[in-house]
């Protein structure tokens, strides 16, 4: 759990996080959005004190994080960024070490640990440990850089637009592996993005930030039926409603008994992307399969444009 | 296999026939200090000897204006050289008269032109190749050894920078060792202190347009000046501080070149230093910071490792500019290899300008091609290239 | 308004430098204390403003000497035709900066003898590898789009030459130039050592007799001036490159 008391960041006379409270529930994903200049990196950065707040405080776990030195609480919270930040003198072994280095692990922990990360986000330890940064391509290396923040086994991730230097094909991945991690270990992440669909997909609860506040923090659905201020509107963006509605959902949760024909979707998929899929094969149904293949119903047409409705 | 004509082969070849054919290989005097004789290459050598490296010329133009492949011209150069140094020695013998040891030798035009163009030859074959920074000085050790091996041999005994060298050899290796540790020891001060300093610099931006202002302004000193400049100061102290003099602090001689050449050697350190770390990508200094490293650990597990090439080069370049400024300092009484190139020219025997400048060039020269090659292992660290 | 202070500053250092040189005794109440009770404050053993015009005029020839060869060298191994001559020149430029200056110029005596003439050709040596440098670099790393939109608008290779490439790679030129200048007015003193008409006769004097003050006022002189050029070729520099769009 995070709770954060009205913090304030000032320089000089500018104020670039404005009286700012919220509660950040464990394992959950919270998702802070904004404009560039809203203040949203500079909230995170003060969770682990990259930051020093001007006034206010923040609890994790009850415990102030000022009650420690910086660097210790630092090792305590993962942390991954844009452009990875990897170390390149270093192998992707070393990378992925170096907090638990920090902490002094003993050897065996330290190797062990590398490689159920290194096979968790699919790469060979035996191939990939030993190389550099470099030989890998961009998406490899934001992995480790995941990789990396986790490798202490932290409570908490800090993650500042860790997608945003990807192609599409790629950030989707990642974005899916990022999700059954946070399953996997029951991290509680906190995600700073500018990319609204991005939210959408990920978050538990969305906080939207504007010139240094909060102006709405709340489920995504909530967000979406009820936004706070013109300006949370417009960055949903009013012809997107009913397609970001579906994509909170999954095709699991609108399968209905009964039979279709046609290419089977999975039931992990979001209702958006069944929605497409219906579209583009001009069918009213199309069956639904579990991840191993069992038929688990269908997917119409018409209960995705009802599911795609304002609610009530 | 078709002719094609190599074009800088074309202007190395012209030099090498003026060389060997037109100008003379060697230089003649009856004494040390009067004007020299000059000698053909036929008539500087043994009967037989010249005409024979006359028609290895010939074979050479031919060989050089062609395409041919890189590593024969490599060895060709090689080879070419090291023939020339043993044919200069025994001209020497040949054209000194029995029982003489007034008569000097001297290479001539002819000797220097021919041995730049094989040089050039070499230097350009080596760069083509791009051989790796081992290899590179693997080669610099292997020109060593031979250069000592035709020194130990007695081959070049006859020539009159050797006999400067014979009467003065004690001298010599004495100065040789005091140009050394000025030029080292002057580094090691100017790390021990630039690297720190520069460290500072960037840390605190403040201090950073300052201290290099005034590290700039004090290399726009004259060298001479700034050793003339710091006796006053140094005497002062070796008169008034307890124990100064006791550890070799003296107004003239070695202190005051020590202390120049420090001074020079701090804006190379101090400004790759803070060059180097301002390089390391912000990114890789955000995560080390993001990821609970203190500012020690990231200082000597990031930035410096990735930072290391760029202060290398300025430590090359300290190095390089040391070995030839600590020759000023023998006018100054700090000894070194200056001692002969000044003594040289007051006396105008330029054999014993040669004995001095000749080690002088040799050890900036390796000095540059072990660093060069250090920097270049360093920087090619596989996680170096993205 | 900022640049106002430094430009005063070296106004003024500039005015009492020309009046140093023009009225060297009317320093000599500030020299007095750094010598010996009888031993003069002031270079006494000839004019220091003709040495100092000497000493300029020695580097100002060797510079335009090292200027004109270079550059020219630089613009030969960047078109193709002589690309051949590329490696060597880098490397020739690399080992060349390890001969030592003092080396140079005893090694240039017995070639020419004592005087002006070894002492130019150490400068001209020395000075030709930092402009070649930066010529290369200015002219090799010239943005494509630009060369290419030359070729596209139909100018010929030396059309290209005179009215594109060079422009735009003149203000590193002007740097290598300058770190050349400064180099050689330091460099230049050494001179004095073979005979050579520059401000290193004073230094050498004060050497010689152990005289603070001559060694001291040599040596400023030379800085001063030095420092001064530094700066007129860094505002040059400025201007042109803010007029070449490269900031």
């Amino acid at each position: 759990m995070i709770e954060i008391d009205t913090i304030t960041k000032r320089y000089g006379e500018t104020t670039v996080v404005d009286t700012v409270s919220m509660t950040i529930a464990p394992r959950t994903i919270t998702v802070i959005v904004g404009t560039s200049g809203s203040g949203k990196t500079t909230l995170m950065r003060m969770i682990n004190r990259l930051v020093e707040p001007t006034s206010g405080k923040i609890l994790i776990d009850g415990e102030p994080n000022s009650a420690i030195p910086g660097y210790e609480l630092r090792r305590r919270i993962g942390y991954a960024i844009q452009g990875h930040g990897l170390f390149p003198h270093r192998t992707v072994a070393e990378n992925i070490a170096t907090v638990p280095t920090l902490l002094g692990w003993d050897k065996s922990r330290i190797d062990a640990k590398v490689k159920e990360l290194l096979t968790l986000f699919q790469l060979d330890p035996a191939a990939f440990g030993p190389r550099y940064p470099h030989e890998l391509s961009g998406g490899q290396q934001q992995r480790v850089g995941v990789a990396r923040a986790l490798a202490a086994e932290p409570n908490i991730l800090l993650m500042d637009e860790p997608f945003g230097a990807l192609d599409p094909v790629i950030r989707a991945k990642a974005q899916e592996d990022l999700l059954a991690i946070q399953k996997h270990f029951g991290t509680t992440i906190v995600l700073v993005t500018h990319d609204m669909e991005e939210a959408f997909h990920l978050a538990d609860k969305i906080a939207v930030m504007d010139k240094g506040k909060i102006v709405q923090y709340a489920a995504p659905q909530d967000m979406l039926v009820n936004p706070a201020t013109d300006f949370v509107e417009t960055l949903i963006g009013a012809g997107e409603r009913p397609f970001r509605l579906l994509s909170i959902g999954t095709v699991a949760d609108a399968a209905e008994a009964g039979e279709a024909d046609g290419e089977p979707i999975a039931a992990a998929l979001s209702q958006r992307d069944a929605l497409s899929a219906l579209l583009w094969s001009g069918r009213q149904a199309l069956p639904v399969v579990g991840a191993d293949g069992a038929p688990l119903g269908r997917v119409t047409l018409a209960s995705l444009t009802r599911r795609a409705a304002r609610p009530q | 296999m078709r002719f094609r004509i190599d074009k800088l082969g074309v202007v190395i070849a012209a030099l090498l026939a003026y060389g060997a054919f037109l100008a003379p290989f060697a230089n003649f005097r009856a004494n040390r200090i009067v004007p020299g004789e000059a000698r053909s290459i036929i008539e500087a050598l043994p009967a037989g000897l010249g005409a024979a490296f006359l028609a290895f010329a010939v074979v050479a133009v031919v060989l050089i204006v062609a395409k041919t492949p890189t590593l024969f011209r490599l060895v060709l150069g090689l080879v070419a050289l090291l023939a020339l140094a043993i044919l200069i020695g025994l001209a020497a013998g040949h054209l000194t008269p029995p029982e003489n040891t007034y008569a000097r030798v001297s290479p001539a035009s002819g000797f220097w032109l021919t041995s730049f163009a094989f040089a050039l030859v070499t230097t350009d074959a080596l760069a083509r190749l791009k051989l790796s920074p081992l290899a590179r000085v693997a080669l610099l050790a292997a020109v060593a050894a031979a250069a000592a091996a035709l020194l130990m041999s007695g081959v070049w005994d006859g020539l009159s920078i050797l006999k400067e060298y014979g009467s003065r050899a004690e001298t010599f290796w004495l100065e040789a060792s005091r140009h050394v540790v000025l030029a080292l020891g002057s580094l090691a001060a100017a790390v021990l202190v630039g690297l720190p300093l520069g460290i500072l610099c960037h840390r605190v931006e403040a201090l950073r347009a300052g201290v290099l202002n005034v590290l700039n302004i004090i290399q726009t000193i004259p060298s001479i000046a700034l050793f003339g400049l710091l006796i006053a100061p140094l005497g002062w102290i070796a008169l008034n501080v307890p124990g100064a003099a006791a550890i070799g602090i003296r107004g003239i001689g070695a202190a005051p070149a020590f202390v120049a050449l420090f001074l020079y050697s701090l804006l190379p350190v101090v400004a790759n230093t803070v060059v180097g770390l301002a390089g390391v990508p912000r990114d890789a200094n955000d995560a080390a910071r993001g990821i609970g490293m203190t500012d020690r650990q990231r200082l000597f597990g990031v930035e410096l490792p990735l930072a290391f090439p760029v202060i290398l080069t300025g430590i090359r370049i300290v190095l390089v500019q040391n070995i030839g400024l600590a020759t000023i300092a023998a006018l100054i009484g700090g000894g070194g290899f200056g001692v002969f190139v000044f003594q040289g020219i007051g006396q105008t025997a330029m054999d014993l300008v040669l004995l001095g400048a000749v080690p002088t060039v040799a050890l900036a020269f390796a000095a540059a091609i072990v660093l060069d090659a250090a920097t270049e292992l360093s920087s090619n660290k596989p996680g170096r290239a993205a | 308004m900022k640049r106002l202070l430094p430009n005063l500053l070296r106004l003024a250092v500039l005015v009492i430098l020309i009046a140093f040189l023009l009225q060297p005794m009317l320093f000599e109440p500030l020299l007095k204390p750094l010598v010996q009770a009888n031993a003069p404050a002031v270079y006494n053993q000839g004019s220091l403003l003709s040495l100092t015009l000497s000493h300029l005029a020695t580097v100002f020839t060797a510079t335009l000497a090292a200027t004109i060869v270079a550059v020219g060298l630089a613009i030969l191994v960047t078109r193709p035709i002589g690309a051949e001559f590329l490696p060597l020149s880098r490397s020739l430029v690399n080992i060349g900066q390890t001969f030592p200056p003092v080396a140079v110029l005893a090694l240039a005596v017995p070639a020419v003898g004592f005087g002006e003439k070894p002492t130019l050709i150490a400068l001209f040596l020395y000075g030709l590898l930092p402009i070649f440098e930066n010529a290369m670099t200015g002219l090799s790393t010239l943005p494509p789009a630009i060369v290419e939109a030359a070729r596209g608008t139909g100018m010929t290779a030396w059309q290209r030459l005179i009215k594109v490439e060079l422009p735009l790679a003149l203000p590193v030129i002007l740097a290598g130039i300058r770190l050349s200048v400064t180099i050689s007015l330091a460099t230049a003193t050494i001179g004095s050592t073979v005979a050579a008409k520059t401000l290193g006769e004073v230094i050498i004097a004060g050497l010689q007799s152990n005289n603070l003050a001559f060694v001291l006022q040599g040596g400023l002189v030379v800085a001063v001036l030095a420092v001064l050029i530094y700066d007129a070729f860094s505002a040059v520099e400025r201007v042109l490159s803010r007029r070449a769009g490269r900031v």
